[in-house]
């Protein structure tokens, strides 16, 4: 530092003219703009703000003023240094941004890559159209029964009033087991004796329900059942049902129609409608078939040659399965009085379901476990 | 059943515009399944007429013989000239009558006749067989011959009822009595409101004691047999074409007129006959059983050994038929192209037991339609009339004599009554039809009924399906109109929703499918085949398998122990379409034989069975545990443009165990396995603790080379299988909210060198034991192994976090927990701190 200088003479000090101050505020600030990147910016301000820099040598030399010029002479450099700062910041903010702004495009990605890493993975729509059917039921307070598949004669036929020498219980459609004591014996004679089927039906889980419980009963029976049919696009010898039960004081036909045609509307849609036809089954008197709206074609195609359904055959309604009144006789058989409780039940199998409901055209696809096909299911239905 | 709509109107006088599809419809709203109508004809236009064979010149030369005919067909053609046709067929000669399709005419499937040359000839039109007119299967095969009395020139269409309309009913087995045109009749007349001309209300003679001789044996077995006997029958006499018609829009084939008598009216009342040549009887007629070893000739041919409970119609020869099913060759009605045609004939109308018709038809397994109406119950009552009609078609048609005798042997029986109260039906359909209209529609039915507010009903002898106040209920609902029931919703009892087990399932189906593995549902047959494929031991108790008696395939005969043979074939089928990075699963039941099942006991039906009989019920099933399994192939991890992909493997296969286990909250215990089908290196145990108690639930590895080689599989293809029935009860419950600490958390890096042999698992459990409350988590997350270690050690790096509840933890606090843990490991493990 310059020590006070005793021969004052302001002339000496060039460096603190008023033009002279202007001039170095002016070159620093052409500088800063001048600078193109944040490199030229960190020169120039070296060079013109560092400690070397003509601003703050002529700030140095203020202390060798007479103290009346101090002030002026003060003021004037501060103004000019702070006029730099300022211009020095902007111009810094302007350059980083810019620096960024490249940056971020340098990083820039093809978003649009695919990312099929893992193979995604799905449920089966047998599975997820099952518990989409349990989820209406089991909402309307009712309970989900499972029961085992190789089954005893008596819960898969004798209880449903199928009486071992019944038509509707032929040779031709179950698949019995063999009887250990019997494992000799290949003929099919021998081995009904085993009275151990795969179950026909999941039947045998609503007489199970019945003699687990007390009235009233209201059960939902999903669940895989056997018959000896080959597979082709119609048919498969092992298929899914779900089955209905209600038992309570006075049920009625009407209760049953009603229960339908809820399921149907929150299956398919608020305008579905289903219809009862006049039909036989052992295990319900009165019996019904039970037929919805086709859910293709809504019924237009009926008479309309131009808008044929395939679905349905042009019929207009698709048929669903069996239902009926419980059969007072297996009321009986699961210890259920049949003065006292009524009750309802149906049963539909849901590959058919499926079919209608997500146009499979083909029972096979269902069955061979192609991932090309179950996949698009994804995880509900 | 097939009911020709134009046999239908015999009975019924339904409106003439009246069309087959209406009457279908009204006939489905009452109960019966019409499943469609058949539109005979309707794709057939003449001109189609009668025509004589004038001459016939066969032309010689060609790979087939061909005749050329001229055929008289009046002025059906216009000139009046002979027609010229060259055809193929060779039943007939010269002076014949004829069918002739002539020029413009158009035949069944599209088949448009025209003028054509051939065989060097001008066609003009055709002869035709019945088969290209849509008759029918006729047995002949050849053109058709018509008797001399058609005049030439007579539309064809007409005369052989072409055009008709045919519903097919599919009649479900509490309705014998549709398997009748009398029934499906009845049925008609009351849908539409209109009187029944009923035909078995025939005049028909009181029984004498001058008839062929019966003698039944076993009244429960047969509680009806009336024989009639006519004699004097030309053996020449064919049916008449409104019988052969008949028959064939029925579907069935017209045979002999004898035999077809019996067919019609067999299809027109519902009654089955059976017609013995009499010059063949040998004496007494009996019904009886068979005796155990007795033989049988049937009329298909077919030699039959009789069984005890067989019932037989026999005569001092022994059987001559089994009864109610099929009559034997020795008696059968001699055919008249034979040459010795019987001309004496002996009618049985008899009534069998339902029961004991449907045991013997299974036992031959012989279906006949006298077997399928037996089966489901034949009008007792319409037996005499059937004889009768018989009797009289035989004396039209064919010439006969009717003898005076009239055998009717019949078991005394009562009406049936059922009573029931007025307002049955209603309570059942939920509507108020009032005691007027249940009772005219039980009348409809064909019941008597008498009473006011408690019902009286005796039931027709037709119906012996009505025997429960919910029959006859459904009679009256049915002809009300299921249509009329209105629609209610009932309220259960307020849900408890799904059970923690079906929640369980639903979770791991979710859990694995959001793994990446697609759910497959295979079927659960399997063969021993697969079993040794699977590489199991002779003493695995997966080869005790349940064994169906009829299995769809011999190859597949049993059910399966393990899932993993259906995974397999799954795997295998997308592998060999294309697909490769495959990851599979399943959930279902396995079924394991307990080996003490015995034979479950018959139990009644009338009451509910005791708790002791249940379980007698269930202790003759097999075990039938739910299963999880996996299978996975090819990429787990695909290559991309991200960089390196990664193969399925065995971890992949273990962490499915693991998954599946986190869904049940039960933590996996995984311990080094050997165990078929996997890689004996590369086999994991997983267990879980239930109660306490370690419990084995299943196993999760590679296959085994040899098995992936037997199933066809790609290569390192891993699996796994997990019961979850023991999962589930291996459950913690309700999980217990952590404390959270946000104190810093303080981190510690140890890498352990121990033997090979040594299980990470081992390693990891010292390592938290040792480390003590503060340690908060560890994770595994290098495994070293090299030449600076040492042969047969590997290096195992622990990352190891520390964090306290009330209070930063020191570097020193930190270093002596991680000092204990290390210690532990030490100690149990044979672990040599590295770089110690």
């Amino acid at each position: 530092m310059s020590a006070p200088n005793k021969s004052y003479d302001p002339v000496e000090v060039e460096a603190l003219k008023p033009e002279e101050i202007e001039r170095m505020r002016d070159e620093a600030l052409a500088a800063l703009a001048a600078a193109a990147d944040l490199e030229a910016l960190r020169e120039a301000k070296a060079a013109h703000m560092g400690d070397r820099s003509p601003l703050a040598l002529a700030n140095r030399e203020i202390g060798a003023l007479p103290p009346q010029a101090k002030a002026e002479a003060g003021k004037r450099v501060g103004m000019a240094r702070g006029a730099v700062n300022k211009a020095l910041a902007a111009r810094q903010a302007e350059l980083e941004a810019e620096r960024d702004a490249r940056v971020l495009v340098e990083e820039a990605v093809d978003v649009t890559l695919p990312y099929d890493r893992v193979p995604a993975g799905a449920r089966h729509p047998l599975t997820t159209i099952g518990e989409r059917i349990e989820d209406v039921f089991v909402a309307m307070g009712y309970e989900v029964a499972e029961g085992p598949e190789v089954e005893a004669e008596w819960f898969n036929f004798d209880a449903l009033n199928l009486a071992p020498d019944h038509p509707a219980r032929t040779m031709q459609d179950t698949f019995f087991v063999r009887g250990t004591a019997r494992a000799d014996s290949g003929s099919a004679a021998g081995a009904a004796d085993s009275g151990v089927v795969l179950r026909t039906h999941t039947s045998p889980v609503q007489i199970r329900s019945m003699l687990d419980r007390e009235p009233p009963v209201y059960v939902i029976c999903p669940g895989r059942v056997y018959r000896t049919d080959e597979l082709d696009a119609t048919h498969t010898p092992v298929f899914h049902q779900v089955e209905l039960l209600a038992i309570d004081e006075g049920l009625t036909m009407a209760d049953l129609k009603g229960t339908l045609d809820h399921m149907v509307r929150v299956l398919f849609g608020e305008d579905m409608r289903t219809r009862l036809r006049p039909s036989y089954f052992p295990f319900t008197e009165p019996s019904a078939e039970m037929d919805m709206v086709c859910f293709a074609c809504r019924g237009e195609s009926v008479g309309n040659p131009d808008k044929a359904c395939r679905t349905c055959s042009s019929e207009g309604w698709i048929e669903l399965g069996g239902c009926g009144m419980v059969n007072p006789r297996v009321l009986t058989a699961a210890g259920i009085d049949p003065e006292k409780y009524s009750g309802f039940a149906f049963g539909f199998g849901i590959e058919r379901m499926l079919m209608f409901r997500h146009n499979v055209e083909d029972m096979r696809d269902m069955v061979e476990g192609d991932v090309r096909f179950t996949r698009p299911f994804g995880m509900e239905i | 059943m097939r009911a020709p709509l134009s046999w239908l109107r015999e009975y019924v006088d339904l409106p003439a515009g009246e069309t087959g599809r209406d009457v279908q419809a009204k006939l489905i709203d009452a109960g019966l399944e019409v499943e469609r109508v058949e539109q005979l004809g309707a794709d057939l236009t003449g001109p189609l007429v009668v025509g004589k064979v004038l001459t016939i010149e066969e032309l010689e030369g060609f790979r087939k013989p061909i005749r050329f005919c001229t055929v008289d067909v009046g002025t059906a053609n216009g000139t009046g000239e002979p027609q010229e046709i060259v055809c193929g067929a060779r039943n007939f000669t010269v002076g014949d009558k004829v069918v002739v399709a002539l020029p413009g005419a158009v035949l069944p499937g599209d088949f448009a006749i025209a003028e054509r040359k051939t065989y060097g000839k001008v066609s003009r039109g055709m002869i035709c067989s019945g088969d290209e007119l849509g008759m029918g299967d006729d047995g002949t095969h050849g053109i058709i011959v018509l008797s001399n009395e058609h005049e030439v020139g007579t539309d064809a269409i007409e005369l052989l009822q072409l055009v008709d309309e045919v519903l097919d009913i599919a009649v479900t087995p509490d309705r014998g009595y549709c398997l009748s045109m009398r029934g499906i009749a009845r049925e008609a007349a009351t849908a539409y409101g209109l009187p029944l001309r009923d035909p078995a209300l025939l005049d028909v003679p009181a029984p004498n004691g001058y008839g062929y001789p019966v003698a039944v044996a076993d009244p429960s077995g047969c509680d009806r047999f009336t024989a009639r006997t006519v004699t004097g029958i030309d053996p020449e006499a064919q049916s008449p074409i409104w019988l052969r018609r008949r028959l064939q829009k029925a579907g069935m084939r017209p045979i002999s007129l004898t035999v077809d008598v019996t067919n019609y009216v067999m299809l027109e009342l519902g009654q089955p006959l059976h017609a013995y040549d009499r010059a063949t009887l040998d004496g007494t007629i009996g019904v009886r059983r068979a005796q155990p070893g007795e033989k049988l000739t049937t009329l298909d041919g077919t030699k039959r050994v009789l069984d005890a409970e067989d019932l037989v119609i026999a005569d001092n020869r022994g059987p001559i038929g089994l009864a109610g099913v099929m009559g034997g060759a020795e008696t059968e009605i001699a055919d008249h192209a034979a040459g010795q045609g019987s001309t004496d004939v002996v009618i049985e109308a008899a009534h069998f037991d339902a029961v004991a018709i449907a045991r013997a038809a299974r036992r031959h397994r012989l279906t006949t339609e006298a077997s399928k109406r037996f089966e489901r119950g034949v009008d007792p009552q319409a037996a005499s009339a059937a004889a009768q009609r018989t009797v009289d078609l035989l004396v039209l048609l064919a010439g006969g004599t009717a003898e005076a005798g009239v055998t009717e042997v019949v078991a005394p029986s009562g009406p049936r009554t059922i009573s029931i109260r007025a307002d049955h039906p209603d309570r059942v359909a939920g509507l108020e039809y009032g005691r007027e209209t249940v009772v005219r529609r039980l009348q409809e039915v064909g019941c008597d009924v008498y009473g006011q507010d408690e019902l009286i009903v005796t039931v027709p002898s037709w119906r012996p399906d009505l025997t429960d106040p919910n029959d006859l209920a459904e009679e009256v609902i049915r002809l009300e109109g299921y249509a009329n029931v209105p629609s209610a919703l009932p309220a259960p009892p307020a849900g408890r929703g799904l059970t923690h087990r079906q929640r369980l399932h639903r979770r791991v189906g979710r859990a694995l499918a959001g793994a990446g593995y697609v759910e497959v549902l295979n079927y659960p047959f399997i063969g021993d085949w697969a079993l040794d494929h699977l590489g199991l031991p002779a003493d695995d108790q997966r080869r005790t398998t349940v064994r169906l008696a009829n299995p769809l395939s011999e190859a597949e005969p049993a059910l399966r122990t393990t899932m993993l043979p259906g995974l397999f074939a799954a795997l295998r089928r997308n592998d060999s379409r294309g697909e490769h990075d495959l990851a599979l699963f399943e959930t279902g039941l396995v079924f394991q034989p307990t080996g003490d099942e015995g034979v479950p006991a018959r139990l009644p039906v009338d009451r509910r069975p005791t708790d002791e009989e249940i379980a007698g019920l269930n202790a003759a099933l097999p075990r039938q545990p739910r299963r999880a399994a996996v299978v996975l192939a090819g990429a787990r991890e695909r290559a991309g443009w991200w960089g390196q992909g990664r193969p399925a493997g065995w971890a992949d296969a273990v962490e499915a165990g693991r998954v599946v286990a986190r869904e049940a909250g039960a933590e996996l215990i995984i311990r080094q396995d050997q165990q078929a089908p996997y890689h004996p290196g590369r086999c994991a145990a997983l267990s879980v603790l239930i109660d306490g108690q370690e419990v084995a639930v299943g196993n999760a590895g590679e296959l085994h080379p040899r098995v992936v080689k037997a199933f066809g599989l790609p290569e390192r293809t891993s699996a796994m299988e997990i019961d979850l029935d023991l999962l589930e009860r291996a459950g913690d419950g309700a999980v217990q909210g952590p404390r959270v600490s946000t104190f810093p958390v303080a981190t510690q890096d140890v890498a352990l060198v121990v033997d090979s042999s040594v299980p990470a698992a081992d390693v990891e459990a010292a390592l938290r034991d040792g480390a003590g409350e503060l340690l908060e988590s560890l994770r595994l997350f290098d495994v070293f192994t090299g030449a600076q270690l040492g042969e047969g050690k590997k290096s195992l790096a622990y990352a190891l976090r520390f964090r306290a509840a009330d209070r930063t933890l020191t570097a020193d606090e930190a270093s002596a927990a991680r000092d204990t843990a290390v210690q532990a490991a030490v100690e149990r493990t044979g672990a040599v701190l590295r770089g110690a």
